[in-house]
Protein backbone atom coordinates (compact mmCIF):
# COMPACT_ATOMS: atom_id res chain seq x y z
CA UNK A 1 0.00 0.00 0.00
CA UNK A 2 2.52 2.47 0.94
CA UNK A 3 3.82 1.75 -2.96
CA UNK A 4 0.02 3.09 -3.83
CA UNK A 5 0.76 5.93 -1.82
CA UNK A 6 -1.97 4.74 0.20
CA UNK A 7 -3.33 7.39 2.89
CA UNK A 8 -2.20 6.11 6.65
CA UNK A 9 -5.84 5.78 7.47
CA UNK A 10 -6.20 3.35 4.60
CA UNK A 11 -3.41 1.75 5.70
CA UNK A 12 -4.43 1.33 8.90
CA UNK A 13 -7.97 0.21 8.15
CA UNK A 14 -6.48 -2.78 6.16
CA UNK A 15 -3.90 -3.71 8.32
CA UNK A 16 -6.36 -3.88 10.96
CA UNK A 17 -9.37 -5.57 9.44
CA UNK A 18 -6.57 -8.55 8.30
CA UNK A 19 -4.93 -8.43 11.57
CA UNK A 20 -8.53 -10.01 12.57
CA UNK A 21 -9.09 -12.35 10.02
CA UNK A 22 -5.68 -13.65 10.22
CA UNK A 23 -5.63 -13.90 14.10
CA UNK A 24 -9.20 -16.14 13.30
CA UNK A 25 -7.46 -18.77 10.97
CA UNK A 26 -4.79 -18.58 13.72
CA UNK A 27 -7.41 -19.37 16.61
CA UNK A 28 -10.21 -20.91 15.12
CA UNK A 29 -8.78 -22.05 12.25
CA UNK A 30 -5.41 -23.70 13.67
CA UNK A 31 -2.85 -22.34 10.90
CA UNK A 32 -3.69 -19.87 7.70
CA UNK A 33 -2.14 -19.43 4.65
CA UNK A 34 -2.41 -15.38 3.61
CA UNK A 35 -2.01 -14.68 -0.16
CA UNK A 36 -1.17 -11.09 -0.92
CA UNK A 37 -1.61 -9.64 -3.93
CA UNK A 38 -1.30 -5.63 -5.15
CA UNK A 39 -3.52 -4.61 -8.52
CA UNK A 40 -1.89 -1.71 -9.39
CA UNK A 41 -4.62 -0.46 -12.01
CA UNK A 42 -7.22 -0.14 -9.58
CA UNK A 43 -4.80 0.58 -6.79
CA UNK A 44 -6.46 -1.96 -4.78
CA UNK A 45 -4.36 -4.82 -2.23
CA UNK A 46 -6.23 -7.82 -2.26
CA UNK A 47 -5.90 -10.62 0.35
CA UNK A 48 -6.80 -14.09 0.81
CA UNK A 49 -6.64 -15.70 4.25
CA UNK A 50 -7.34 -19.75 3.88
CA UNK A 51 -7.56 -22.16 6.85
CA UNK A 52 -8.11 -25.74 6.68
CA UNK A 53 -10.12 -25.68 10.22
CA UNK A 54 -12.94 -26.71 11.29
CA UNK A 55 -15.09 -23.90 9.12
CA UNK A 56 -18.26 -21.91 10.07
CA UNK A 57 -21.47 -23.76 10.61
CA UNK A 58 -23.85 -20.65 11.30
CA UNK A 59 -22.08 -17.46 9.00
CA UNK A 60 -24.76 -14.80 10.02
CA UNK A 61 -24.22 -15.73 13.20
CA UNK A 62 -20.60 -15.78 13.47
CA UNK A 63 -20.91 -12.43 11.31
CA UNK A 64 -23.19 -10.82 13.84
CA UNK A 65 -21.64 -8.20 16.65
CA UNK A 66 -21.10 -9.90 19.63
CA UNK A 67 -20.37 -13.63 18.66
CA UNK A 68 -17.70 -15.30 19.84
CA UNK A 69 -17.24 -18.97 20.66
CA UNK A 70 -13.86 -18.54 21.96
CA UNK A 71 -12.97 -15.81 24.38
CA UNK A 72 -12.81 -12.52 22.34
CA UNK A 73 -14.79 -9.73 21.86
CA UNK A 74 -17.10 -11.08 18.58
CA UNK A 75 -16.43 -7.88 16.77
CA UNK A 76 -13.54 -9.24 14.56
CA UNK A 77 -15.26 -10.55 11.54
CA UNK A 78 -18.11 -8.31 11.22
CA UNK A 79 -15.41 -5.62 12.19
CA UNK A 80 -13.07 -6.51 9.41
CA UNK A 81 -16.06 -6.85 6.90
CA UNK A 82 -17.06 -2.93 7.56
CA UNK A 83 -13.22 -2.09 7.71
CA UNK A 84 -12.61 -3.55 4.11
CA UNK A 85 -13.77 -2.58 0.44
CA UNK A 86 -14.72 -5.57 -0.37
CA UNK A 87 -15.41 -8.63 2.05
CA UNK A 88 -16.41 -12.45 1.13
CA UNK A 89 -15.90 -15.49 3.70
CA UNK A 90 -16.46 -19.21 2.06
CA UNK A 91 -16.72 -21.22 4.41
CA UNK A 92 -17.41 -25.39 4.41
CA UNK A 93 -17.63 -27.66 7.90
CA UNK A 94 -15.09 -29.80 8.11
CA UNK A 95 -13.33 -28.24 5.31
CA UNK A 96 -12.04 -24.67 6.00
CA UNK A 97 -12.59 -21.24 5.50
CA UNK A 98 -11.61 -18.46 3.06
CA UNK A 99 -11.90 -14.63 3.59
CA UNK A 100 -11.01 -12.62 0.72
CA UNK A 101 -10.58 -8.77 1.42
CA UNK A 102 -9.56 -5.95 -0.68
CA UNK A 103 -8.41 -2.06 0.63
CA UNK A 104 -8.10 0.64 -2.05
CA UNK A 105 -5.16 2.58 -1.37
CA UNK B 1 43.32 -49.29 12.45
CA UNK B 2 43.26 -46.23 10.58
CA UNK B 3 42.46 -43.97 13.88
CA UNK B 4 45.80 -45.17 15.08
CA UNK B 5 47.61 -42.92 11.85
CA UNK B 6 45.62 -39.51 12.92
CA UNK B 7 46.32 -39.53 16.68
CA UNK B 8 50.25 -40.25 15.84
CA UNK B 9 50.17 -38.00 13.51
CA UNK B 10 48.50 -35.52 15.73
CA UNK B 11 50.71 -36.18 18.53
CA UNK B 12 53.71 -36.31 16.52
CA UNK B 13 53.70 -33.00 13.99
CA UNK B 14 51.64 -31.07 16.20
CA UNK B 15 54.20 -28.01 15.57
CA UNK B 16 53.85 -28.75 12.36
CA UNK B 17 49.99 -29.23 12.18
CA UNK B 18 48.76 -26.21 14.29
CA UNK B 19 50.79 -23.94 12.30
CA UNK B 20 49.37 -25.75 8.75
CA UNK B 21 46.10 -25.28 10.66
CA UNK B 22 46.34 -21.63 11.09
CA UNK B 23 47.42 -21.06 7.34
CA UNK B 24 44.27 -22.90 6.08
CA UNK B 25 42.37 -19.91 8.48
CA UNK B 26 44.38 -17.45 7.12
CA UNK B 27 43.90 -18.16 3.38
CA UNK B 28 40.25 -19.08 4.01
CA UNK B 29 39.65 -15.42 5.58
CA UNK B 30 39.29 -16.73 8.74
CA UNK B 31 41.47 -14.53 10.84
CA UNK B 32 39.41 -11.82 12.61
CA UNK B 33 42.32 -9.65 13.29
CA UNK B 34 39.93 -6.60 14.03
CA UNK B 35 38.65 -9.69 16.82
CA UNK B 36 41.16 -11.55 18.16
CA UNK B 37 44.60 -11.11 18.59
CA UNK B 38 47.21 -13.39 17.43
CA UNK B 39 47.92 -14.19 20.72
CA UNK B 40 44.33 -15.39 21.29
CA UNK B 41 43.79 -16.92 18.29
CA UNK B 42 46.83 -18.76 18.71
CA UNK B 43 45.72 -19.73 22.42
CA UNK B 44 42.25 -20.60 20.57
CA UNK B 45 43.75 -23.26 18.62
CA UNK B 46 45.69 -24.91 20.41
CA UNK B 47 43.20 -25.86 23.41
CA UNK B 48 41.07 -27.01 20.11
CA UNK B 49 43.65 -29.13 18.76
CA UNK B 50 45.10 -30.86 21.92
CA UNK B 51 41.29 -31.57 23.10
CA UNK B 52 40.38 -32.98 19.59
CA UNK B 53 44.13 -35.09 19.98
CA UNK B 54 43.27 -36.42 23.17
CA UNK B 55 39.51 -36.89 22.45
CA UNK B 56 41.33 -39.38 19.32
CA UNK B 57 43.81 -40.79 21.32
CA UNK B 58 41.14 -42.17 24.13
CA UNK B 59 38.71 -43.15 21.32
CA UNK B 60 41.10 -45.74 19.49
CA UNK B 61 39.33 -49.06 21.13
CA UNK B 62 36.41 -47.24 21.08
CA UNK B 63 33.84 -45.76 18.66
CA UNK B 64 35.12 -42.56 17.07
CA UNK B 65 31.95 -40.66 16.37
CA UNK B 66 30.20 -40.84 19.18
CA UNK B 67 29.93 -37.33 20.42
CA UNK B 68 28.26 -37.96 23.21
CA UNK B 69 30.98 -40.90 24.93
CA UNK B 70 33.03 -39.87 27.33
CA UNK B 71 36.71 -39.24 26.01
CA UNK B 72 34.81 -36.27 24.14
CA UNK B 73 34.51 -34.69 27.02
CA UNK B 74 36.95 -32.26 26.91
CA UNK B 75 36.77 -31.60 22.91
CA UNK B 76 32.92 -30.35 23.90
CA UNK B 77 33.93 -28.16 26.89
CA UNK B 78 36.95 -26.76 24.95
CA UNK B 79 34.65 -25.84 21.81
CA UNK B 80 32.00 -24.95 24.49
CA UNK B 81 34.42 -22.26 25.77
CA UNK B 82 35.63 -21.26 22.27
CA UNK B 83 32.33 -20.94 20.34
CA UNK B 84 31.48 -19.04 23.47
CA UNK B 85 33.85 -16.51 23.11
CA UNK B 86 33.99 -16.52 19.50
CA UNK B 87 30.20 -15.49 18.45
CA UNK B 88 30.34 -13.45 21.91
CA UNK B 89 33.06 -10.84 19.73
CA UNK B 90 30.74 -11.24 16.52
CA UNK B 91 32.07 -14.51 14.32
CA UNK B 92 29.69 -15.82 12.65
CA UNK B 93 28.34 -19.37 12.66
CA UNK B 94 29.77 -20.44 9.06
CA UNK B 95 33.01 -18.85 10.37
CA UNK B 96 33.10 -21.06 13.34
CA UNK B 97 32.62 -24.54 11.30
CA UNK B 98 34.98 -23.50 9.10
CA UNK B 99 37.50 -22.73 11.79
CA UNK B 100 36.78 -26.17 12.47
CA UNK B 101 36.95 -27.53 9.58
CA UNK B 102 40.66 -25.89 7.72
CA UNK B 103 42.14 -28.79 10.22
CA UNK B 104 41.15 -31.53 7.61
CA UNK B 105 43.74 -30.42 4.63
CA UNK B 106 46.68 -30.09 6.74
CA UNK B 107 45.98 -33.20 8.53
CA UNK B 108 45.28 -34.96 4.86
CA UNK B 109 48.42 -33.77 3.69
CA UNK B 110 50.52 -34.84 6.95
CA UNK B 111 48.77 -38.50 5.79
CA UNK B 112 49.96 -38.60 2.54
CA UNK B 113 53.40 -37.66 3.45
CA UNK B 114 54.02 -40.09 6.56
CA UNK B 115 51.51 -43.26 5.66
CA UNK B 116 53.61 -45.26 3.68
CA UNK B 117 50.43 -47.41 1.79
CA UNK B 118 51.31 -48.80 -1.68
CA UNK B 119 47.51 -49.80 -2.54
CA UNK B 120 45.77 -46.61 -0.88
CA UNK B 121 43.25 -48.95 1.19
CA UNK B 122 44.53 -47.58 4.76
CA UNK B 123 44.92 -44.13 3.26
CA UNK B 124 41.60 -44.04 1.93
CA UNK B 125 40.07 -45.10 5.54
CA UNK B 126 41.89 -42.79 7.39
CA UNK B 127 40.71 -40.13 5.16
CA UNK B 128 37.20 -41.08 5.70
CA UNK B 129 36.99 -41.85 9.40
CA UNK B 130 38.67 -38.02 9.97
CA UNK B 131 36.57 -36.62 7.96
CA UNK B 132 33.32 -38.23 9.62
CA UNK B 133 34.86 -36.72 12.71
CA UNK B 134 36.12 -33.13 11.75
CA UNK B 135 32.57 -32.88 10.14
CA UNK B 136 30.97 -33.86 13.38
CA UNK B 137 32.74 -31.81 15.05
CA UNK B 138 31.75 -28.80 13.01
CA UNK B 139 28.41 -29.95 13.20
CA UNK B 140 28.34 -29.40 16.92
CA UNK B 141 29.96 -26.45 16.92
CA UNK B 142 27.17 -25.05 14.56
CA UNK B 143 24.57 -26.18 17.15
CA UNK B 144 26.68 -24.52 19.93
CA UNK B 145 26.02 -21.22 18.07
CA UNK B 146 22.71 -21.64 17.33
CA UNK B 147 22.19 -22.49 20.92
CA UNK B 148 24.51 -19.38 21.93
CA UNK B 149 22.19 -17.56 19.72
CA UNK B 150 18.83 -18.88 20.68
CA UNK B 151 20.30 -17.70 24.26
CA UNK B 152 21.03 -14.37 23.23
CA UNK B 153 17.76 -13.72 21.31
CA UNK B 154 15.86 -14.58 24.73
CA UNK B 155 17.74 -12.86 26.72
CA UNK B 156 17.13 -9.67 24.31
CA UNK B 157 13.42 -10.61 24.27
CA UNK B 158 13.09 -10.22 28.19
CA UNK B 159 15.15 -7.39 27.82
CA UNK B 160 12.31 -5.34 25.86
CA UNK B 161 9.79 -6.80 27.10
CA UNK B 162 10.84 -4.79 30.50
CA UNK B 163 11.42 -1.78 28.46
CA UNK B 164 8.89 -2.08 26.29
CA UNK B 165 6.08 -2.04 28.99
CA UNK B 166 7.94 0.96 31.75
CA UNK B 167 5.53 2.64 34.33
CA UNK B 168 6.34 6.19 35.44
CA UNK B 169 5.22 8.09 37.95
CA UNK B 170 4.69 11.61 36.11
CA UNK B 171 3.21 13.05 39.56
CA UNK B 172 2.21 12.40 42.81
CA UNK B 173 -0.47 9.81 42.26
CA UNK B 174 -0.41 9.78 38.79
CA UNK B 175 1.09 7.38 36.83
CA UNK B 176 1.89 6.77 32.93
CA UNK B 177 2.05 3.76 30.71
CA UNK B 178 3.88 4.39 27.42
CA UNK B 179 2.88 1.61 25.19
CA UNK B 180 4.76 1.63 21.87
CA UNK B 181 4.45 -0.99 19.16
CA UNK B 182 2.43 -4.42 18.39
CA UNK B 183 0.80 -5.57 22.50
CA UNK B 184 0.34 -9.25 21.95
CA UNK B 185 -0.96 -11.56 23.94
CA UNK B 186 2.48 -11.80 26.19
CA UNK B 187 2.97 -8.40 26.21
CA UNK B 188 -0.38 -7.63 27.43
CA UNK B 189 0.21 -9.64 30.22
CA UNK B 190 3.24 -7.88 31.07
CA UNK B 191 1.72 -4.67 30.51
CA UNK B 192 -1.11 -5.33 33.20
CA UNK B 193 1.02 -7.13 35.67
CA UNK B 194 3.15 -3.86 35.82
CA UNK B 195 0.64 -1.46 35.92
CA UNK B 196 -1.38 -3.39 38.91
CA UNK B 197 1.81 -3.55 40.39
CA UNK B 198 2.47 -0.06 40.21
CA UNK B 199 -0.63 1.27 41.80
CA UNK B 200 0.38 -0.81 44.86
CA UNK B 201 4.28 0.74 44.91
CA UNK B 202 3.51 4.65 43.71
CA UNK B 203 0.25 4.74 45.38
CA UNK B 204 -1.20 5.79 42.56
CA UNK B 205 -5.21 7.24 41.94
CA UNK B 206 -4.85 7.21 37.68
CA UNK B 207 -3.27 5.44 35.61
CA UNK B 208 -2.58 6.94 31.95
CA UNK B 209 -2.58 3.97 29.43
CA UNK B 210 -0.95 5.90 26.43
CA UNK B 211 -1.28 4.14 23.00
CA UNK B 212 -0.07 7.23 20.95
CA UNK B 213 2.81 4.44 20.23
CA UNK B 214 0.71 1.80 19.20
CA UNK B 215 0.01 1.09 15.12
CA UNK B 216 -2.80 -0.57 14.92
CA UNK B 217 -5.69 -1.57 17.65
CA UNK B 218 -7.56 -4.70 16.68
CA UNK B 219 -10.42 -6.06 18.93
CA UNK B 220 -7.71 -8.40 20.57
CA UNK B 221 -5.68 -5.32 21.37
CA UNK B 222 -8.85 -3.53 22.52
CA UNK B 223 -10.20 -6.29 24.54
CA UNK B 224 -6.75 -6.26 26.40
CA UNK B 225 -7.09 -2.58 26.99
CA UNK B 226 -10.45 -2.43 28.39
CA UNK B 227 -9.23 -5.58 30.47
CA UNK B 228 -6.12 -3.54 31.80
CA UNK B 229 -8.67 -0.60 32.72
CA UNK B 230 -11.06 -2.86 34.44
CA UNK B 231 -8.50 -4.27 36.56
CA UNK B 232 -7.25 -1.21 37.79
CA UNK B 233 -10.52 -0.09 38.41
CA UNK B 234 -10.99 -3.05 40.49
CA UNK B 235 -8.29 -1.84 42.49
CA UNK B 236 -9.58 1.65 43.42
CA UNK B 237 -7.42 3.93 40.94
CA UNK B 238 -9.05 5.14 37.27
CA UNK B 239 -7.43 4.63 34.20
CA UNK B 240 -7.53 7.17 31.05
CA UNK B 241 -6.24 5.64 27.58
CA UNK B 242 -4.73 8.62 25.77
CA UNK B 243 -3.56 8.63 22.57
CA UNK B 244 -6.42 7.75 20.28
CA UNK B 245 -5.22 9.21 16.97
CA UNK B 246 -7.88 9.62 14.37
CA UNK B 247 -7.31 6.62 12.58
CA UNK B 248 -7.32 4.65 15.25
CA UNK B 249 -10.52 6.22 16.85
CA UNK B 250 -12.24 5.57 13.59
CA UNK B 251 -10.56 1.79 13.12
CA UNK B 252 -12.32 1.19 16.67
CA UNK B 253 -15.34 2.44 15.72
CA UNK B 254 -16.04 0.71 12.73
CA UNK B 255 -14.87 -2.08 15.34
CA UNK B 256 -17.37 -1.79 17.34
CA UNK B 257 -15.38 -1.41 20.19
CA UNK B 258 -17.13 0.14 23.04
CA UNK B 259 -15.04 1.37 25.69
CA UNK B 260 -17.99 1.89 28.08
CA UNK B 261 -17.11 3.61 31.05
CA UNK B 262 -13.31 3.88 30.26
CA UNK B 263 -11.94 7.30 29.92
CA UNK B 264 -10.47 8.00 26.54
CA UNK B 265 -8.42 11.15 25.52
CA UNK B 266 -6.38 12.27 22.42
CA UNK B 267 -3.26 13.34 23.85
CA UNK B 268 -1.55 12.09 26.94
CA UNK B 269 -1.15 16.19 27.46
CA UNK B 270 -5.19 16.34 27.83
CA UNK B 271 -5.63 13.11 30.11
CA UNK B 272 -2.62 14.79 32.21
CA UNK B 273 -4.92 18.05 32.27
CA UNK B 274 -7.46 15.74 33.44
CA UNK B 275 -5.88 13.94 35.96
CA UNK B 276 -5.10 16.93 37.11
CA UNK B 277 -8.11 18.48 37.41
CA UNK B 278 -9.31 15.89 39.37
CA UNK B 279 -7.12 15.32 42.17
CA UNK B 280 -7.14 19.23 42.41
CA UNK B 281 -3.46 20.47 41.50
CA UNK B 282 -2.80 23.05 39.70
CA UNK B 283 0.06 24.02 37.53
CA UNK B 284 0.59 27.53 37.45
CA UNK B 285 3.50 29.18 34.60
CA UNK B 286 5.73 31.60 36.37
CA UNK B 287 5.67 33.69 33.22
CA UNK B 288 3.51 36.85 33.50
CA UNK B 289 0.91 36.45 31.28
N1 LIG C 1 -11.35 -19.10 10.33
C1 LIG C 1 -12.37 -19.53 11.14
N2 LIG C 1 -12.61 -20.84 11.30
C2 LIG C 1 -13.61 -21.27 12.13
N3 LIG C 1 -14.41 -20.45 12.81
C3 LIG C 1 -14.24 -19.13 12.69
C4 LIG C 1 -13.19 -18.59 11.85
N4 LIG C 1 -13.25 -17.24 11.92
C5 LIG C 1 -14.25 -16.95 12.76
N5 LIG C 1 -14.85 -18.08 13.23
C6 LIG C 1 -16.01 -18.14 14.15
O1 LIG C 1 -16.67 -16.90 14.13
C7 LIG C 1 -16.75 -16.36 15.46
C8 LIG C 1 -16.70 -14.85 15.42
O2 LIG C 1 -15.44 -14.41 15.01
P1 LIG C 1 -14.97 -12.94 15.38
O3 LIG C 1 -16.06 -12.01 14.95
O4 LIG C 1 -13.62 -12.69 14.84
O5 LIG C 1 -14.96 -12.94 16.96
P2 LIG C 1 -13.87 -13.55 17.98
O6 LIG C 1 -12.60 -13.73 17.25
O7 LIG C 1 -13.78 -12.50 19.03
O8 LIG C 1 -14.44 -14.82 18.50
C9 LIG C 1 -15.60 -17.00 16.19
O9 LIG C 1 -15.83 -17.02 17.58
C10 LIG C 1 -15.57 -18.40 15.57
O10 LIG C 1 -16.53 -19.22 16.16
MG1 LIG D 1 -11.67 -12.64 15.82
Amino acid sequence: MDALGAKVIRKTRLVTAVSEIFRNGLIYGGGALVLIHCHNATRTVWIDCCDDGPGIEDMALALSDGYTSGSGLGRGLGGAKRLADAFEVLSEPGIGTQVRLAGRA
Amino acid sequence: MPVRYIHVILDNERELLLKAWGSTQAEEGLIRRDLFTEREARTQTEMLYDALSKGVKASVETDLLDPDAECWDDMRAALADVTRERTKRGVSTAEMAAFVLALKYPLFERLRTTVDDSNGKVLIDAVNQFTRLIDSVSLYTTELCISERDKTIRRQQEEMMELASPVVELWDRIVAVPLVGTLDSMRAQEVMENTLSAIVDKKADIVIIDITGVLTVDTQVAQHLIRTAAAVRLMGAEAIISGISPRIAQTMVQLGVDTGEIRTRSSLRMALADAFRQLDTDVISRIAK
